[in-house]
């Protein structure tokens, strides 16, 4: 049986991940996209979210696929 | 608008090609091929998130909210973010506990209470049939918006034997019997039925897409050209802002997206396909990026869809919850319209079978076997499956009635955006109990009860009584006025706050009460001994290996009982090979009786956890056996018996480790010594050589001269003049060895002293030119200029000799009579190289290293040199012990040329002032 690691340093990486997330989908930092202003066409806002969103799940992706995270 | 029969032929076309995808995995399964053992199925079928309600309801809610469909999407983005963490333990636990449902496991985390599942099934069936209606009623519409000419008055539903709905309602219920409840398995889980889920959830998406591509691309000219069109419409613009004209409601934000992310987890069906039909943990990190890239890609073209039917339908009444369907079809896009509707329909019907079953285990284990264990005429059946088979079927369809009903009578008068928010919110009140109770072993069963009635209390006074209300089968004044007129009790403004939305109100007040009762009631009063048992094994699963879970049972059992009690719900085929696989998992033989211990015990219990549920399983095995009851005391003894084990083995492992480390440590130093042994003898066996050349020598000379005693004065004087030498040659050889043996050894006296190099050179120089003059060799010493020569930390008579060596090997090698030596010294930073080149016939290149090991001479046999062998070794070390290094200098030319470096002690001082006179100079 080996020994569990003193630290789960990955599982304490994916709750700061949840935490960014939290607050960057919420006030006040979603509201510093609020602008009517287009960006390649696109509403910033909407544009913002969805890229926020996408940027979560990459990162996500990216570490679950490596096999960050505890055993 | 399309004809009904064509519609209604695709429909039924459509459950045929689930029923053969359920059916063909199934088959799959039973051949040892599982579908369901792959990654990208499971994070499909988590997918069933998404039902009719996201297909068609965030059109609707982005077409009068813009962004704010989005937050029941983000929230269980947020909730996959800690899906490793989080949903992995769920999923241990539950393989761990034989879990069969959301019920299941809350009442299991409590010591297996029977009355907490129970209200744990109940809520959901309160909370959970209206979300069924809502599916049925998305169903009925979508066929509506693709029969009935657009914005026409939409017919009422008709009674409830000639309504199309009603049918659906059965046909699926059909599907969810034969794929849900074909056989008990102590399991509970449903390969076909998950192939089927996720097979639609591809369906979906596609469809999804493939309308909100042909929208943005066909009808616009792609995204750009629609938002472009949008923003230049007053009305719209505000869409896509965050604060549309008034203050943003952060509140509700954050509360929607708390909502979305406790149901993703807590949903039945939810539960269900993330945490009972998992089949291996690591699917979870796959799913949890793959199912929010899901939610992001079927919500990509919400807004586009939304915004397009806004410009499109502008003044006509066309619904937006229908905008999926209306714009293609309105357009003439009849194929992409029926695509639209099998997607939809894939929404709507994955929803209603995976939420049936799950409804259903939980009614069936947890409300309806209770009641019929405690009636005698059942208890005694000797045959249990049938029965447990019907209930689970009876209950399925009982479930799917209830949303008909619910549909048939109340589903018109709310938009479809309202009822499945109110869902969420009822299965948020086992958010408590279950987070908390996987992390925190001091909760309690009465904290969990308490919490859960209050928050489902709290939630029905507050949304559920006034949506009911709203819908006009209730007076609605208690809600605008508060019952009998008190305002402070108002439903949606409780006490008086009017900050929050009612939906807000709802999950703050009820979540609070909630949260409040079970923290406090936990803390009041110390877990029993049946809470702390199973408190143990929840908070700290996973932990350790399975064997070394402590098994909280004690008392006396007959293991003929409990294989009988087995054979009444499993079918005695399936009790004895359930018992002999047991036996052989636990290494015993499988003619032997299997001991009616504890173990044996918490084996049957767990198989018929399976299939009836952890609480009724604790009741009947309880009556089969005579236990005893533990205490608190006997809990923690066991569980002290239990990691006393485990430490043990920990333990038993790290000796073993140090073990190996030192055996091979030992290894090692064994090697070492015994090649230290084969140089010795090498050593021995060189040295002995050595010495028996001159001894022979001797001992002939003198036993010539003592055998011929008329030998002439001349001829001895000549062989005693070679004797003496050949002793000069051993006492030389014998000091070599001995030193030798001394630096190795690390005795030999060093008398290290601040040194000029340079002096020292033209000493040892000078000592030797007699030799060399007599052998007509030229001696050339170059010295770097002045102040050029740093001192150097060595012992003086060492250095010497090494100089001695070196010039002595030079001139050995040198041709007599036209030899040439080179001694050069020369300062570099760090360290100064002395080098001595001799004019004769170089070191073959195969000899460069050898020529440094003991009693190997350069030259060849042929003309093997005067010597020892033992002066170059000596010297070597001699230099490394100054800290620096003697080697043969491979481009030297024509001739050898040795050279070795000497570091610089740590503060040098100048030269002294005399050796300034001696600047770089030949000598003769």
């Amino acid at each position: 049986m080996p020994a569990r690691k003193p630290h789960d340093q990955s599982g304490q990486r994916l709750l700061a991940l949840f935490a960014a997330g939290l607050l960057s989908l919420n006030f006040p930092l979603l509201a510093l996209w609020d602008h009517p202003v287009t960006l390649a066409g696109l509403p910033l806002f909407p544009l913002a979210l969805f890229g926020l969103w996408a940027l979560l799940i990459a990162v996500l992706a990216v570490w679950m696929e490596s096999g960050h995270g505890p055993d | 608008m399309l004809s009904p029969t064509l519609v209604l032929v695709l429909s039924f076309g459509y459950l045929l090609l689930l029923f053969a995808v359920a059916g063909w995995a199934d088959r799959r399964a039973a051949a040892g091929r599982s579908v369901i053992g792959n990654a990208w199925v499971y994070a499909l079928s988590i997918a069933v998130y998404c039902t009719a309600w996201t297909y068609f309801g965030s059109v609707g809610r982005a077409a009068s909210g813009g962004v704010w469909f989005l937050p029941i999407y983000l929230g269980p983005t947020l909730a996959m973010l800690v899906a490793w963490v989080v949903l992995r333990k769920m999923v241990r636990t539950a393989r761990a506990q034989h879990v069969t449902s959301i019920a299941d496991f809350i009442a299991s985390r409590y010591g297996k209470s029977p009355a907490l599942a129970g209200l744990v099934s109940l809520i959901t069936v309160v909370g959970i049939v209206p979300y069924i209606a809502l599916q049925l009623k998305a169903v009925a519409s979508a066929y509506q918006v693709l029969t009935v000419p657009l914005a026409t008055a939409v017919p009422a539903p008709g009674p409830w034997w000639s309504d199309g709905t009603f049918y659906v309602a059965l046909a699926l219920a059909g599907f969810t019997m034969v794929f849900g409840t074909r056989h008990l398995d102590a399991t509970e889980r449903h390969e076909g039925m998950v192939a089927a889920i996720a097979f639609e959830s591809l369906v979906k998406l596609v469809a999804f897409l493939a309308v909100g591509a042909a929208v943005t691309w066909w009808l616009f000219d792609g995204p750009a050209d629609l938002f472009a069109r949008a923003l230049a419409d007053p009305a719209l613009a505000p869409l896509l802002r965050l604060e549309q004209g008034q203050r943003f409601p952060f509140a509700q934000w954050f509360a929607l997206t708390l909502l979305a992310m406790l149901s993703v987890l807590l949903l039945p069906r939810q539960f269900q396909v993330m945490v009972v039909e998992n089949v291996d943990e690591r699917h979870i990190r796959r799913a949890a990026w793959a199912f929010p890239a899901y939610l992001l890609l079927i919500n990509l073209f919400v807004l586009p869809i939304a915004l397009a039917g806004l410009m499109h339908f502008q003044g006509r009444p066309v619904q937006a919850d229908t905008f999926v369907l209306s714009l293609p079809l309105d357009l003439g896009w009849q194929g992409l319209a029926l695509l639209a509707f099998v997607g939809g329909l894939s929404a709507a019907t994955g929803m209603v079978i995976v939420e049936a079953i799950a409804v259903s285990t939980m009614v069936c284990n947890d409300l309806v076997m209770p009641l019929l264990l405690r009636w005698a005429r059942v208890a005694r059946r000797a045959e249990l499956t049938g029965l447990l088979l019907a209930v689970r079927r009876g209950a399925i369809l009982v479930v799917l009635l209830l949303g008909y009903a619910y549909y048939h009578l109340a589903g018109e008068a709310y938009a479809l955006v309202g009822i499945g928010l109110i869902s969420f919110a009822a299965v948020a009140q086992f958010a408590p109990a279950l987070l908390l109770g996987l992390y925190w072993k001091g909760a309690t069963r009465l904290g969990a009860m308490a919490g859960l009635s209050a928050g489902f209390a709290m939630w029905v006074y507050t949304l559920m009584l006034p949506s009911i209300g709203k819908s006009g089968w209730w007076e609605t004044d208690f809600v605008a006025e508060g019952p009998w007129g008190l305002a402070l009790l108002k439903p949606e403004q409780l006490l008086g706050l009017t900050l929050l939305d009612p939906l807000t109100h709802s999950l703050f007040w009820s979540l609070l009460l909630n949260v409040g009762l079970f923290v406090g009631l936990s803390l009041s009063r110390a877990p029993g001994a049946a809470e702390a048992s199973q408190a143990l094994l929840f908070v700290d699963a996973g932990r350790g290996a399975a064997q070394g879970q402590p098994v909280f049972w004690r008392g006396q059992a007959q293991v003929a009982d409990l294989q009988a009690l087995l054979a009444r719900f499993l079918g005695p085929a399936r009790a004895n090979r359930l018992l002999a696989e047991h036996a052989a998992s636990r290494g015993l033989a499988a003619d032997l009786p299997l001991p009616a211990d504890a173990q044996t015990v918490q084996f049957a219990e767990q198989q018929l956890a399976g299939a009836i549920g952890s609480a009724s399983a604790r009741v009947v095995v309880s009556k089969v056996v005579q236990e005893e009851s533990l205490g608190l005391d006997d809990v923690l003894r066991i569980l002290d018996e239990a990691s006393q084990l485990r430490r043990y083995s920990q333990e038993l492992e790290a000796q073993r480790q140090r073990l190996e480390q030192a055996t091979a440590q030992l290894r090692a130093a064994n090697e070492r010594l015994e090649s230290l042994d084969r140089l010795k003898d090498d050593f021995m066996s060189s040295v002995t050589h050595e010495l028996r050349t001159p001894l022979t020598s001797i001992r002939a000379l003198a036993e010539l001269m003592v055998d011929d005693a008329d030998m002439p004065a001349v001829q001895r004087q000549e062989f005693l003049r070679i004797v003496v030498a050949e002793t000069e040659r051993l006492s030389r050889l014998v000091n070599q060895v001995l030193d030798m043996a001394k630096i190795e050894s690390g005795h030999a006296e060093w008398h290290d002293s601040e040194l000029d190099v340079a002096a020292v050179l033209r000493q040892a120089v000078h000592s030797f030119q007699e030799t060399l003059r007599e052998r007509g060799t030229e001696l050339r010493l170059s010295l770097p200029v002045a102040g050029q020569r740093p001192l150097i930390r060595a012992d003086e008579d060492r250095l010497v000799q090494v100089l001695l060596n070196l010039l002595s090997n030079a001139a050995k090698f040198a041709p007599a009579g036209k030899g040439r030596i080179d001694v050069r010294l020369q300062v570099a930073p760090g360290a100064l190289t002395v080098e001595v080149q001799d004019n004769g016939p170089g070191v073959p290149a195969a000899q460069r290293e050898l020529i440094f090991e003991k009693f190997r001479q350069g030259g060849g046999d042929a003309h093997r040199p005067q010597g020892t062998g033992l002066g170059l070794p000596i010297s070597r070390r001699i230099v490394e012990h100054f800290g620096g290094q003697l080697f043969l200098r491979a481009d030297s030319g024509q001739g050898a040329c040795f050279a070795f470096t000497l570091p610089f002690s740590d503060n040098p001082t100048p030269a002294p002032p005399e050796a300034t006179a001696g600047a770089k100079g030949d000598f003769p």
